[in-house]
């Protein structure tokens, strides 16, 4: 089959009204980067591009019929995406853009759980624009956008022109506080370079966490480290101390974050015990779980293992040998609500090879 | 022996048809091909999405990307039949006396012989679209469950309702079921008379393409390794009873079926572009065409019985003359 060569990949952007989506649209469909990109939409509205490959679709979430409330799937997008796929030749990847409101979940899962879509298409990466003057407040009266930030694997930090350094040190930290494996960027109007935020292979296991060399690597602080595991930004924290690694007042000055995360590192894994746990929380702790990314070191196994999930849903597959001299340490990141921190890092350390 | 005439086509098929007793074949590029004294095409659409056989009326309708709500008769006469802008048309039914149904988002449009539009709002996508066979009646399949509509009427709707996503529709040849196809790896069925369920479970796969047999005897479905074949001679349809599985296939799954207009014999289409027909009695298997380069995903049998148009994921279609 020729399924591997065939897959086009598929961007999802997700962001609060006012946060640049359609700007960076925009860009997508009028810049010369040499790809032709099909765009779902909610409504054709603002964007200003006459295209065939714009196709207007209402969300229609579906719930799966198998009992459990974390299934869900956008139905509009299986259809949409079959239509598309049926004429291949015409774009080479897919964006799909989601309501201020939108669930990310449902479109992500839409790409794992449908057989068809998921032959003919891959996730590459779920992108958040984030209005960086109007977080705090879109923070305090929606979860949405809370869960677009967790859910995503780069967030753009948007409009940092209408804040003070100040505001957006602390915006960032906020973003940071609710997902540490986020790549950042900060942004004026939509302005970031398009392969950060195109054709990532974010969900590609081949490809993920291999973006991020640093994933996890730099603190064991994970709940309010400001520094991203890959900020490539000009940013600097390093001059303005303020208790850098217990900056928890910072991040939980934001009251309204209800997303946490658990960084877990550990040393080298018994698989007879890691694959039956991994499977046993993402079953128990599923509807919690929005993302989780790892990289795991088993014994005696000369490649890396890397995992991610969504929900219930988990992939795992070896990545490649590692390197020499490359430590051979596992490390795993749940994102997500009412996260029992104490019972993941007990029982992730539980099965460790003896 | 069988004889397969090929036509190499470039994009997917959407749907066959003999209109006249030539062939026509509907791709996603909305281009439709005939083979009429030689090759020829018409192009519909700017994206074809979907295309059903106006048995009656003898002539193909079709629904786009553009909008757009086509038939196309014989010597490729067309007429635009409804333009409702820029939303993608995704399905398109047959009524009585002239009428078609056609789903853009949540409306269900219905246009009449006369060519009035009315339009059915539903909360949810119309995701499937098909008439009734007597009186004007229409049944939308939608998320947890179907609508029925009588648009003659100004009657309030049936709902019929089961959880989960209902995406294709059907009704029995003597209306007494509604049968629709699911997100899952399912078919939900409904006896009108009194609205008891009928689950049709056990699929590998989603089913995609239905096919009644003649006198709606049995209802054939695709979406595993076999055509599962669903008895509907009884009073309750198919409720206890095992359907037949014919032309089994350990390495390759069944993607459209179309039973014979006449005798209960279906053809058989699989991912790999390889038909069979396959006789109900005895399940014996005559093989109409080897494997070509895709899934087959549309056939039509022609009124003599004796040829199937065939059309295929990957554009290589052609006739199968069963008389050789």
């Amino acid at each position: 089959m020729s399924d591997a060569q065939t897959q086009i990949p598929v961007t999802v952007l997700t962001g609060y009204l006012g946060s640049g989506k359609t700007t960076l649209l925009n860009r997508i469909l009028s810049e010369n980067h040499g790809k032709r990109y099909a765009v779902i939409v909610n409504e054709f509205g603002e964007i200003g591009i006459d295209n065939d490959l714009i196709v207007e679709s209402d969300e229609e979430i579906y719930e799966m019929n198998n009992g459990c409330v974390c299934c869900t799937v956008r139905g509009d997008l299986i259809r949409v995406v079959e239509g598309l796929m049926r004429r291949p030749g015409r774009f080479d990847a897919i964006v799909v853009e989601t309501t201020g409101l939108a669930d990310p979940v449902p479109v992500a899962q839409t790409f794992f759980m449908d057989d068809d879509v998921r032959s003919k298409t891959k996730l590459d990466a779920v992108v958040a624009l984030v209005d960086a003057k109007h977080l705090p407040l879109r923070l305090k009266d929606s979860r949405e956008a809370e869960d677009q930030i967790a859910f995503a694997d780069v967030v753009v930090l948007n409009k940092t022109d209408l804040v003070t350094e100040e505001e957006l040190r602390e915006v960032e930290a906020t973003v940071r506080a609710i997902n540490p494996a986020a790549r950042i960027h900060r942004t004026q109007r939509s302005g970031v370079d398009l392969r950060e935020v195109l054709d990532r292979g974010a969900f590609d296991l081949s490809r993920a966490l291999e973006n991020d060399p640093h994933f996890l690597e730099a603190h064991d602080h994970d709940h309010d480290h400001e520094c991203g595991p890959d900020c490539d930004h000009d940013h600097h924290h390093h001059h303005d101390h303020r208790h850098h690694d217990h900056d928890h007042g910072e991040a939980s000055a934001i009251h309204d974050v209800t997303v946490q995360s658990v960084s877990l590192r550990g040393a080298e894994m018994d698989p007879k015990k890691f694959f039956p746990w991994i499977e046993k929380i993402t079953q128990l702790e599923g509807p919690n779980i929005l993302r989780l990314k790892g990289i795991i070191a088993f014994k005696d196994d000369p490649e890396r293992y890397v995992v991610q999930g969504v929900h219930m849903i988990v992939e795992g597959d070896h990545q490649r040998a590692w390197k020499e001299g490359e430590k051979h340490e596992s490390r795993l990141v749940f994102i997500g609500r009412e996260l029992d921190a104490e019972r993941l890092k007990n029982s992730f350390d539980a099965c460790q090879a003896a | 022996m069988p004889t397969v005439a090929p036509l190499d086509l470039e994009g997917h098929c959407i749907a066959t048809a003999f209109i006249g007793g030539v062939p026509y074949f509907a791709l996603a590029d909305g281009v439709v091909h005939r083979l009429d004294h030689g090759h020829k095409w018409t192009e519909l659409h700017d994206g074809l999405l979907c295309a059903t056989f106006d048995t009656a009326q003898r002539r193909l309708i079709t629904g786009g990307e553009d909008g757009k709500v086509c038939a196309l008769g014989a010597n490729a006469e067309t007429e635009a039949l409804a333009e409702i802008g820029r939303k993608w048309v995704t399905a398109v039914a047959i009524g009585p006396q002239g009428a078609i149904a056609f789903a853009t988002g949540k409306i269900a449009h219905v246009r009449f012989g006369d060519g009035k539009i009315k339009e059915f709002a539903h909360p949810r996508s119309v995701e499937g679209l098909a008439f009734a066979p007597k009186g004007m009646r229409f049944g939308v399949a939608r998320y947890n469950g179907a609508t029925l509509h009588f648009p003659a009427t100004e009657g309030k709707p049936l709902e019929l309702e089961w959880a989960g996503a209902h995406t294709g529709i059907t009704f029995s040849p003597d209306g007494n079921f509604v049968v629709t196809t699911m997100q899952e790896n399912a078919l939900h069925g409904w006896k009108l008379a009194d609205g008891k369920h009928m689950r049709m479970s056990g699929y590998p796969m989603k089913v995609k393409s239905l096919s009644w047999s003649a006198k709606g005897r049995w209802l054939a479905s695709s979406g595993s390794p076999a055509a599962i074949v669903w008895p509907f001679q009884a009073k309750d349809g198919p409720m206890g009873k095992a359907p037949l599985e014919l032309g089994t296939r350990g390495n390759a799954a069944v993607t459209c079926v179309s039973c014979h207009p006449s005798e209960e014999i279906v053809a058989i289409g699989y991912n790999d572009g390889m038909v069979l027909a396959v006789r109900f009695s005895d399940q014996k298997e005559v093989l109409l065409r080897r494997p070509g380069k895709g899934a087959i995903t549309a056939m039509a049998w022609d009124e003599e019985e004796r040829r199937i148009a065939f059309g295929c994921e990957a554009g290589d279609c052609g006739v199968i003359d069963l008389t050789g």
